[in-house]
């Protein structure tokens, strides 16, 4: 079965996630809420894994680091794929460790050929572990950085290079990315290399409580917004179909209102779909 | 600027001041507080997550308040924030807004007991009907150690697991009302797939921590006399086998009739 459109999946809608028909459905979960000894997550996701493809999306890799993969996260990363045999694999181009200490977020960094050196290292690092590529997402910004050597666009297909792996591209950051620091969405979205293209990611996001429309915060606590659609929809035209998520991890609805938006996705992709058939 | 040096001023600066950062044309953007407040969000949320019984307790603008407080004091270590907070505990009991709440560190510990049974490995416990038929020289030279998952306590001072109970429960209902106000014990524990609790008493809880130290159940038995003249062992270690509250042993448990075929 060809992955279509997926959502991501949150322990309140493990029943209805669980229950619903098959044909093309995924869903994507943060490993590290897994990466537990025992107990009912881990049986929860067993049972979702019967009947759906399921996508590991971590977010504490931590790989835009000057350090190499933590070796116990690294590890526990490597028995989740061993028992849940992800149809997709992915991580973030951020950080969000250093020292010893976690910072839950994805942190930016200035796209030096130095960081470049760092994160193929660790990206090497992590499939070698694993034993298979994975995809690597852009990130959001929020603020400008100094001491950028290479465009993001560029840093991404270089890593793509040197590694092998493939990339995650979200709709969503592109937009807010854009947004904050006054580039072209568009623009970024048609000079994206399509053939690197693993899987896209769709979400929602609001505008800033203190600073308004000034800034936007990839907050995935909203619908899509109507601008991130025609972004996919240009996108998937270009390209055409890959695999979809809608993400949502704040002010979480009712499982059939993430499935009504993941049936737009479809609706985009399926099309192309058939004729790539 | 080299990667590692520009995350140690990104890093110092999310939990401190702008002012004097190498990073200061960054941290000055009003973009940087996105990262500052999803950091610090994160952590509390984790936080709010796996002490319901105390954030019931105390309200949710003081248990944020407290948990901002802790945060910077007690960063993750891990990037599983489910396991996130152990140290909440200990933090509360030397928290000086705290000092008026002598059992909160106490309802503290019992929402990480349960936050460790939910997480701890799965196994299979020791049938209640696994000892029957033992002789008693046999059952009191057994050793059982207790359940992946069991955590227990007991107080002295206060009804702190009934405190626990009724506000991880539902924080609607007056969580301190008609609560008769004497020590009490509790042993949290997943022996399946859903975390129970079973009150214990003191002879109960000093029971179990001699089981986990490796005492045989006869010497199990007498440290548990010893807190409790009254104990009665055979209604306790029913009730804790009843519970699950032991592992299966990787040895099957000898029983006399076995000893003799052999």
């Amino acid at each position: 079965m060809k992955l279509s459109a997926g959502v991501g999946l949150k322990p309140e809608h493990f029943d209805a996630a669980h229950a619903a028909p098959a044909g093309g459905l995924w869903f994507e979960v943060h490993p590290e809420n897994y990466m537990v000894a025992g107990g009912p997550r881990l049986a929860w996701l067993d049972a979702i894994r019967a009947r759906h493809p399921v996508s590991l999306h971590g977010v504490g890799m931590s790989l835009a680091s000057a350090a190499p993969p933590e070796a116990r996260h690294l590890e526990r990363l490597r028995a989740l794929v061993d028992r849940f045999e992800p149809a997709l694999v992915s991580e973030h181009l951020a950080w969000s460790s250093w020292g010893g200490v976690c910072y839950p977020d994805l942190l930016p960094f200035p796209r030096t050929r130095e960081a470049l050196d760092h994160i193929a290292s660790n990206v090497s690092r992590v499939q070698d572990v694993l034993a298979r590529p994975i995809a690597i997402e852009n990130p959001s910004h929020y603020v400008h950085i100094d001491g950028h050597d290479l465009p993001e666009i560029d840093f991404l297909a270089a890593l793509c290079r040197r590694t092998g792996c493939s990339l995650l591209l979200d709709v969503n950051n592109v937009f807010v990315g854009a947004h904050n620091l006054g580039y072209d969405a568009a623009a970024y979205v048609d000079a994206f290399p399509g053939d690197l293209v693993t899987e896209i990611h769709l979400a929602g996001h609001r505008v800033d409580a203190a600073l308004g429309n000034a800034l936007l915060v990839d907050s995935h606590d909203a619908p899509v917004d109507p601008a991130v659609w025609a972004l996919f929809e240009r996108l998937v035209a270009r390209i055409g179909p890959r695999p979809t998520l809608i993400e949502r991890d704040g002010s979480l609805p009712d499982f059939a209102t993430l499935m009504a938006e993941r049936s737009r996705a479809l609706a985009v992709l399926e099309p192309r779909m058939r004729r790539a058939a | 600027m080299t990667l590692a040096s520009f995350q140690a001023a990104f890093a110092a600066a999310v939990h401190g001041s702008a002012a004097e950062s190498p990073l200061a044309r960054l941290v000055r953007q009003p973009g940087f507080a996105v990262y500052r407040n999803t950091v610090v969000k994160a952590c509390v949320d984790a936080l709010r997550a796996s002490y319901p019984a105390v954030a019931a307790l105390v309200g949710e603008e003081w248990f944020r308040a407290a948990a901002a407080v802790f945060v910077r004091a007690h960063p993750p270590r891990v990037p599983m924030l489910v396991e996130y907070g152990a140290e909440l505990a200990d933090f509360l009991r030397a928290f000086p807004p705290a000092a008026e709440l002598p059992y909160l560190a106490h309802v503290a510990r019992l929402d990480r007991f349960w936050t460790e049974a939910h997480l701890a490995a799965d196994e299979p416990p020791l049938r209640a009907g696994a000892l029957a038929g033992l002789a008693p020289e046999a059952l009191a030279a057994t050793r059982l150690r207790p359940h992946a998952s069991a955590r227990w306590a007991w107080f002295d001072a206060a009804p702190i697991a009934t405190l626990w109970q009724r506000n991880r429960r539902s924080a609607a209902e007056d969580g301190c009302a008609d609560i008769e106000w004497r020590g009490e014990g509790v042993l949290v524990l997943r022996p399946h797939a859903e975390v129970i609790d079973v009150a214990l008493d003191a002879a109960g809880a000093a029971f179990l921590d001699a089981c986990r130290d490796g005492a045989t159940l006869g010497e199990a038995g007498m440290v548990a006399l010893a807190v409790r003249s009254d104990a009665d062992l055979c209604a306790l270690l029913a009730s804790l086998l009843e519970a699950g509250a032991f592992a299966s042993p990787e040895e099957p448990i000898r029983h006399p009739s076995q000893e003799r075929e052999r």
